[in-house]
């Protein structure tokens, strides 16, 4: 039933796309826009065919470092939900640090590990789960201390011991938050990783990034934009699948709940 | 009278409380006393806001007494928890566990092994007719479902008192009458030591053994009514005219109550 509707949604935005890319093709064609200004999406195409090898190359190495940091981030970020959510004492002694960390931009911020760290990839993972924790970290903590109260009151009534409260209620009510906080980490994490190899890497999507536009090579610009879109994507709709997976009681109030959280 | 306060499951003795609010203590129950004896069904009865609740928490070791000592099978219990099996107003049940994992998560809790209270929790969910759905969540139950896993859920607790909260409160009149009857058939055939709490005078009338009915907060005990109908108890024991009196009897006593309550 649901493959009846769902090409039926997805035609809209799909045709909204498809008509932007003839109608800036069109453009291009028409008042001969010079290519390094910007290029037709054709010509966009044929240079990713023609660079697909390498493109492919510099995508899977800035996929590996965007999956480590991303891994790294989402573990921190678990650990220190549950590290605030079971010492009060932690998160008031720590939250305006972590803010303040938040609050520095990564351009500011990269330069920085670098000179700290060296060129090695220890700087950019730093900066990958500086960026990736927060989101985790913040909305999971928030879900833990949402638990449903009449719940909550029953476990206590019938004396259960904190670690029952935790494994029973508190984590599996924290899930629809904790994948919110996810699906943001996992676009943060791609912009992030970015940044970090457009600091100082010599492989990458970021490296391939600067060195077409130090060039002027407008296309090269652009399919490496196209690489990284496609990248947040995906791990937007990864992140979207395991949710499904993982929470499949209550379909017909997810939805609304969900709701509620965006309002 | 001394022989039967000997085998009392439950013992609650001049036990007061008060919450403060709005930096004001108010006084919730006020040296309240009475007991469940091993094996009986004895129900609370009062206005709104009395403090039925509030004695659940004080009983299940959420809150402690300002005063007053709550026992169980002679020991005092006061500020621990553990020692009841509780059924709340709402089913309460986890949703995102299965409708057995809901019951034998409850009973390892209260000390029964994981091996043991996953069987039970499918031999009685067979038994009761709910076989089918033990390993749906909960969300595909209806109300009245939910009403009955929540009760079983405390029933297998093997613990010494069950406190049961306006158990069916949320419940349409017929499917009410249904889980009554459903409740007393698998209580007399138990026999555990129950302390409920009802709004409703015949739900009252219909289980009890015993029935307390509270005044307004800060509570006390304004009579204590035993129930004369043999048992196991028939389904029209309210065509009884001992059954209309006694709903008289506490019809006036709530209403007296509430009189008195404006007076002041
Ligand atoms: N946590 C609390 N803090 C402050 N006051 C409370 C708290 N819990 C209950 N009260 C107050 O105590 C009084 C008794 O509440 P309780 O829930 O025990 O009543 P009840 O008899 O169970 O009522 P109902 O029949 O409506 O369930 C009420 O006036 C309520 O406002
Ligand atoms: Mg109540």
């Amino acid at each position: 039933m649901d493959n009846n509707i769902w090409p039926r949604r997805a035609l809209l935005p799909v045709l909204t796309l498809v008509g932007f890319v003839l109608l800036w093709q069109a453009c291009c064609a028409l008042f001969k826009v010079d290519p390094w200004i910007l290029p037709a999406p054709s010509s966009i195409a044929r240079n990713m065919w023609e660079d697909a090898p390498r493109l492919s190359g510099q995508l899977w190495f800035t996929l590996r470092l965007a999956l480590k940091g991303l891994g790294l981030g989402i573990a921190f970020g678990v650990a220190a939900a549950l590290l605030f959510h079971l010492i009060p004492g932690v998160r008031a002694a720590l939250s305006p640090l972590i803010i303040i960390t938040q609050n520095i931009p990564l351009i500011a911020l990269g330069p920085l590990l670098i000179v700290w760290f060296g060129f090695g990839i220890l700087p950019k993972l730093i900066l990958l789960v500086l960026v990736c924790f927060f989101p985790v970290a913040w909305s999971m903590l928030a879900g833990l201390g949402q638990a449903e109260p009449h719940l909550r009151e029953y476990l206590s009534m019938i004396g259960a011991t904190r670690w029952e409260v935790l494994r029973r209620l508190e984590l599996p009510a924290s899930l629809p938050s904790f994948f919110t906080g996810l699906k943001m980490t996992a676009t943060y994490s791609v912009t992030a990783v970015i940044v970090a190899e457009w600091l100082g890497a010599s492989d990458g999507i970021g490296h391939y990034l600067v060195l077409k536009s130090k060039g002027y090579d407008t296309a090269g610009v652009f399919s490496a934009i196209i690489c990284i879109v496609a990248l947040a994507l995906a791990f937007y709709g990864l992140a979207a699948l395991l949710e499904k997976l993982a929470i499949r009681w209550r379909p017909a109030r997810r939805g609304a709940a969900q709701g509620g959280r965006g309002a | 009278m001394s022989e039967s306060e000997r085998s009392a499951k439950l013992e609650v003795s001049g036990v007061s409380m008060s919450y403060v609010r709005d930096r004001r203590r108010r006084l919730v129950l006020d040296r309240l006393s009475l007991n469940v004896m091993a094996g009986e069904f004895v129900t609370l009865i009062g206005p709104s806001g009395s403090g039925k609740s509030t004695l659940f928490r004080l009983i299940g070791g959420v809150e402690r007494p300002d005063e007053g000592s709550i026992r169980i099978s002679g020991r005092e219990i006061a500020g621990e928890r553990g020692h009841i099996s509780y059924m709340p107003q709402q089913a309460s049940l986890f949703p995102w566990m299965s409708v057995a994992g809901n019951i034998s998560s409850a009973l390892t809790t209260a000390g029964v092994g994981a091996k043991e209270a996953a069987a039970l929790a499918s031999q009685w969910l067979e038994r009761i007719g709910l076989g089918d759905v033990a390993k749906e969540y909960p969300h595909v139950l209806s109300g009245g479902m939910q009403q009955r896993v929540s009760f079983l859920r405390a029933l297998l607790m093997p613990r010494d008192v069950m406190c049961l909260d306006e158990p069916f409160a949320a419940l349409d009149a017929l499917t009410r009458a249904e889980m009554q009857a459903w409740l007393l058939g698998l209580w007399e055939a138990e026999r555990r030591s129950v302390l409920f709490v009802t709004h409703s005078i015949e739900e009252a009338l219909t289980l009890s053994d015993r029935i307390y009915v509270l005044s307004r907060a800060p509570a006390r005990v304004l009579r204590e009514i035993r129930i004369p109908f043999p048992r196991p108890r028939r389904a029209d024991v309210w065509k009884e005219p001992e059954f209309v009196r006694l709903k008289e009897e506490v019809l006036e006593l709530l209403q007296k109550g509430a009189e008195a309550d404006h007076a002041l």
